[in-house]
């Protein structure tokens, strides 16, 4: 069997436990959990967790986050979006402390990964709370001092929806080798000179002109999913090349 | 029991049925998953392929596919990424149906698709009224976000067993990871035993 062993350290993937160590409100919907976590044997930009929580009687109820911390990072970093109707994201990000815990298992998924081995510049294209886990990349990149170029358009609701935005901000000024693109769907800020509508095709080939040797990531609800993958590979990207996750309520 | 989550009830939906398996919600929606852009093969260009050792043993076009006995399939699924949805229904071909005439002492089967995509199963669960090639979701075609044209339907396996833009099936003596399984999910997948990882 051609399993590689270096993806998932020693085969199983244990329950671990996780202390909330600070909750770091990102947006009014989204909130950043920095975690604690003894016994985590690290991980790739791009990878999730599986959260399992636990009520007095035995009740338990499993989800998936993102990971938004860089590989090599003291704390784990999840960032999650609020649910309207959610049973685990509300309380995540409502009733949850510092110093209560969790359970949490990972890393996990070894394809939507970029850790910069691959090369190529680094094309990124994220939906609402689908940023995370190319925000992961991003400070994987920052934090390593990478200079493949990349280029992240980043589509949402409103600026006040913006997820990292003082951060993406900092780190687009600082290094002219990255550059972040937004479109702002619903709302726009007056002066705004930004895309004001949802990603679509001439779109993509104003910010990415053309595929070459890029390694592209797409995440976000299916539907956007869906248009920008397509997109991508209209305007000349392989196929192959096209990572792609969704997430999030995503009725089809 | 995991570690108790200081004042978490969660909200319960109960699941009297007793259809959901452990980690699993409900969920009325129909999520997608996918690693890479939605292949859209044509009908033209379509067909089926099961083969052996590089040997190609049977081959089907669309419109071959679709002259063979067809059945409505009601069954629930349950994807690794935790949700489940009941009552799903399809339409399609028994794979049964069209491993009937061709010889083989395989013990497995690896299912390829479009784009690239494989994943391995014992012959035992494609066989005996358990998978299905199937080309039509409640009451439509198959759109092909879901898998379509047609996708394989493995319902009592996690649903990344059925895989989506399905091409053919290779037959096989030994088990073989296919794409997931490469990357860490389990080489089975019964989610009435939560294997969804190396391990589990």
């Amino acid at each position: 069997m051609k399993i590689d062993p270096a993806i998932i350290p020693l085969g199983a993937l244990r329950w671990l436990l996780a202390e909330v160590v600070e909750l770091v409100p990102e947006t009014p919907r989204v909130t950043s959990l920095v975690l604690d976590v003894p016994g985590w044997a690290g991980h790739r930009p791009g990878q999730h967790v599986d959260v399992r929580l636990t009520a007095e009687d035995g009740y338990q109820a499993q989800r998936s986050y993102s990971i938004a911390t860089p590989a090599d990072a003291e704390r784990l970093v999840l960032t999650v979006e609020e649910l309207d109707d959610g049973e685990v994201s509300p309380f995540l990000t409502e009733e949850l402390g510092a110093g209560d815990r969790f359970e949490l298992r990972g890393p996990i998924g070894g394809h939507f990964v970029w850790d910069g081995s691959a090369g190529g510049p680094l094309h990124l294209v994220g939906g609402g709370s689908g940023v995370v886990p190319l925000m992961a990349m991003l400070r994987h990149r920052a934090a390593a001092g990478l200079d493949v170029p990349a280029t992240l358009l980043y589509s949402s609701r409103t600026l006040e929806d913006v997820i990292y935005r003082e951060e993406l901000d900092a780190l687009a000024r600082a290094d002219p080798a990255f550059r972040v693109v937004h479109t702002l769907t619903r709302a726009q800020p007056e002066a705004w000179d930004g895309y004001a509508r949802r990603i679509d095709g001439e779109m993509l080939a104003e910010v990415f002109e053309g595929g070459g040797e890029a390694n592209a990531f797409v995440c976000g609800p299916t539907r956007f999913v869906e248009v920008a993958a397509d997109g991508l590979v209209a305007i000349g990207y392989e196929p192959g090349s096209v990572r792609t996750e969704r997430f999030g309520p995503s009725g089809a | 029991m995991g570690f108790i989550t200081r004042g978490f009830r969660g909200k319960r939906e109960t699941d009297e049925s007793g259809r959901i398996p452990p980690g699993q919600y409900e969920t009325h929606d129909f999520p997608v998953l996918s690693a890479g852009p939605t292949p859209h093969t044509s009908p033209e260009t379509w067909s089926f392929t099961i083969a052996e050792g590089g040997e190609e043993l049977a081959r089907w076009s669309w419109d071959e596919l679709r002259a063979l006995p067809s059945e409505t399939i009601t069954k629930d699924i349950h994807c690794v990424t935790k949700w489940s949805k009941l009552d799903t229904e399809w339409e399609g071909v028994s794979v049964d149906t069209l491993l009937d005439g061709v010889e083989s002492d395989a013990a497995y089967v690896m299912a390829w698709s479009d784009g690239g995509y494989t994943t391995n199963l014992p012959l035992e669960d494609v066989t005996g009224g358990k998978a299905w090639v199937a080309f039509g979701y409640d009451g439509e075609p198959l759109d092909p976000e879901h898998g379509g044209p047609a996708r394989l339907l493995v319902p009592h396996l996690y649903f990344w067993k059925s895989a989506k833009w399905v091409r053919g099936l290779r037959l096989m003596d030994e088990d073989e990871p296919g794409f997931w399984e490469s990357l860490g999910y389990h080489l089975y997948g019964d989610p009435w035993r939560e294997q969804r990882y190396w391990g589990d």
